[in-house]
């Protein structure tokens, strides 16, 4: 009797163990699968939309062909579109608001991480993370109303001056006599005007500051104290710190930040509706007018048919296109910076 | 109050209709249908996405009926068994930033407008404009043109009065809800343009009446059809209503500018409705006929208000012996 059930009590234990072991295996493969899922989604959501922006613009890119690239032609009433101005006033805009929103994030980042006193860090924080959540259009207000119009006063003559052939004080500076190409760069056909490329790009570099700049300050948390106070015992200044300690311990993760702020410049629609001057004219110049991929559809989508429709679907696959290949070489430049450590 | 209220009670089956299009005709719609809805219970959804969007959905018979700043052709009414008539009036007005320059001063012809919007005319000090004001002070700016970067009936109506009097525009420019402008910057909306042209001096800019009036942005007279000199008003929109060319065209297909008549102000613009010819669902149908009945002959003041203009009388019998004889509505 006694034997029996001795005998009998284990092996139960051991089904009842089994059992469990096998409801585990199952919940194990079920969870697998969903986070499975979970990442797919975002995989089938991406090749989704690309795939419905290319399949709804390929009209216009079988009527103009690799032309619809290069031209800068951009005609409803006869029916012929190029995407050369709205790609450049894309990464015009982008380009210049990472130039200004990089070092300043990367100072807020510093100084809230290295600098501040504590009582001052919870406020400054709070505020930045505040203007991520402003809405689009209130940028977009702000800068035609106010901005802009700043611009129109202070920035752009001073600019002109400078750099420009056709300076409005009259005096053509040494900079741009001895320096070939540059007043190129710098030339308006409405001086007195503030919106363009330059103003739509500060505006931006406003909007994606926030961004940049929290991912840098939350990343530069995660620096080793050990690591930063080893360094100052050697007596390394708080400069050499940074540049040495802080900055290479967190590489990637601040080019992620950086590459997630001009993912937001790249596709902002709004505020560079209103700030760019839409015009669908070719130049080099950053303080002309121009047109961006995202506002050419805000502004005409609502309206179009036809051919004009497909070529602003067509444009919209085309900034996917881009933004890809702006991903790309941000890889590539993270994997040539890993490949210079290993020497 | 207590009558109000029966009456409510009383119209218990009250009936939604659902309407979608011009963004030009919202304003005066919705304030139609609050009091519309007040007085028999039946409500108007009406969003404003813009004409394009209206026509399409009117297409897939989505709504029970679509607004369009542009009239659809007779072709594609016929195609989908549609119908289309005139709903209110309102005015474009060409506005400039000329300092000292006051409101309604300076004079500009058709073909001048559409000189400067081609750029052929680049500075105030222009003698094709210098001719037309003598004795006004006119400072001798650039001309900077602008005008509006979103599709819109607004540059619809404007590029077609264009396209009328100057027949390089209509050749090289032609007309559309957007089109490859030669000159000038984009504003978005009729508030960036009246932006735009409040910041830049010397520029020239083509808005809705209200906004340069709300805005007190200076805007210039125009020469009409006739010849004759007209400032933009309630009283020249609704001539411009009165004395164009309705008899001779099917479906109200008459795109209003340019209009005949020593009144009319020659960039006047209507929204029309679109609906359509054999009911796809009565009740809706008969609501929305009510609606526009009362409407145009009951919505001047509200019209007013906002500086739109209500049709004339003799194009309200018009319209409703179009519904009549087209869509079988007595």
């Amino acid at each position: 009797m006694h034997a029996t059930v001795s005998n009998d009590v284990p092996s139960a234990e051991r089904t009842a163990e089994a059992a469990r072991n096998a409801k585990d295996t199952r919940d194990d493969r079920i969870f697998g699968w969903v986070l499975k899922a979970c990442a797919l989604l975002v995989l089938l959501a991406l090749v989704g939309a690309a795939g419905s922006t290319l399949w709804l613009g390929w009209d216009a890119f079988h009527t103009f062909g690799f032309g619809f690239l290069t031209s800068a032609t951009w005609d409803p009433s006869n029916d012929q579109y190029g995407a050369l101005v709205p790609i450049m006033g894309t990464v015009g805009t982008a380009f210049i608001a990472l130039l200004f929103a990089v070092p300043v994030s990367f100072g807020i980042a510093l100084f809230l991480t290295e600098i501040a006193p504590q009582w001052l860090r919870g406020p400054v924080s709070s505020a930045i993370e505040l203007l991520a959540g402003i809405p689009s259009i209130i940028y977009g207000m702000w800068g035609l109303f106010i901005f802009a119009p700043f611009v129109a006063e202070h920035v752009k003559p001073w600019l002109m001056n400078n750099f420009s052939a056709d300076p409005p004080d009259g005096q053509v500076s040494w900079l741009v006599q001895h320096v070939p190409w540059i007043a190129r760069f710098f030339s308006s056909e409405y001086p007195f005007f503030g919106a363009g490329v330059f103003t739509a790009g500060l505006v931006l570099a406003v909007m994606i500051i926030p961004f940049i700049s929290s991912v840098m300050r939350e990343v530069f948390q995660t620096v080793p104290t050990r690591l930063k106070e080893s360094a100052y015992a050697l007596g390394s200044s708080t400069w050499e710190v940074v540049w040495d300690i802080v900055v290479p311990y967190t590489r990637t993760a601040v080019i992620g930040g950086i590459f997630l702020g001009l993912g937001r410049a790249l596709g902002e629609t709004m505020a560079v509706a209103f700030v760019l001057g839409n015009t669908f004219k070719f130049s080099w110049s950053f303080l002309e007018t121009g047109s961006s991929i995202a506002s050419t559809i805000a502004n005409q989508f609502g309206e179009a048919q036809g051919l004009q429709r497909s070529s602003l679907m067509a444009i919209a696959f085309l900034l996917f296109v881009v933004t890809f290949i702006v991903l790309l070489i941000a890889r590539l430049m993270l994997r040539r910076l890993k490949t210079k450590e290993g020497k | 109050m207590v009558a109000v209220s029966l009456f409510g009670m009383g119209a218990a089956q009250a009936t939604d209709i659902t309407g979608a299009g011009s963004s030009f005709v919202y304003p005066v719609l919705s304030k139609w249908s609050a009091s519309y809805s007040e007085t028999t219970g039946n409500k108007i959804n009406y969003q404003s996405v813009g004409s394009g969007a209206g026509i399409a959905q009117i297409k897939e018979g989505t709504i029970d009926f679509g607004a369009s700043d542009a009239p659809m052709s007779g072709e594609d009414l016929a195609k989908f068994g549609l119908g289309q008539f005139p709903s209110v009036v309102g005015g474009i007005v060409p506005v400039v930033n000329l300092q000292g320059v006051q409101a309604g001063q300076l004079k500009l012809t058709g073909a001048v407008l559409a000189d400067i919007y081609m750029g052929k005319i680049a500075r105030w000090s222009d003698p094709a404009i210098a001719a037309l004001n003598p004795g006004l002070k006119i400072p001798d700016n650039k001309i900077t043109v602008v005008h509006r970067s979103d599709g819109s009936g607004t540059s619809f109506n404007f590029t077609n009065y264009l396209s009328k009097v100057s027949p390089e525009w209509a050749s090289k420019v032609k007309f559309g809800t957007a089109v490859e402008w030669p000159a000038g910057v984009g504003g978005k909306g009729n508030e960036g343009v009246s932006q735009y042209v409040r910041q830049i001096p010397g520029s020239i800019g083509y808005v809705e009446y209200a906004y340069a009036k709300k805005n007190s942005i200076s805007y210039a007279q125009l020469q009409n059809a006739s010849g004759k000199w007209v400032q933009p008003n309630a009283e020249t929109f609704g001539a411009a209503a009165a004395t164009a060319d309705w008899a001779s065209a099917k479906d109200f297909n008459v795109i209003m500018t340019n209009a005949p008549g020593d009144q009319a102000w020659p960039i006047t613009a209507t929204t029309w409705i679109i609906m359509y010819k054999k009911s796809k669902n009565a009740s809706h149908t008969k609501v929305a006929f009510d609606f526009f009945k009362y409407s145009l002959e009951k919505g001047q003041s509200a019209a007013a208000s906002l500086d739109y203009v209500a049709l004339p009388a003799t194009l309200v019998q018009k319209i409703e012996a179009y519904w009549a004889s087209d869509f079988g509505n007595k």
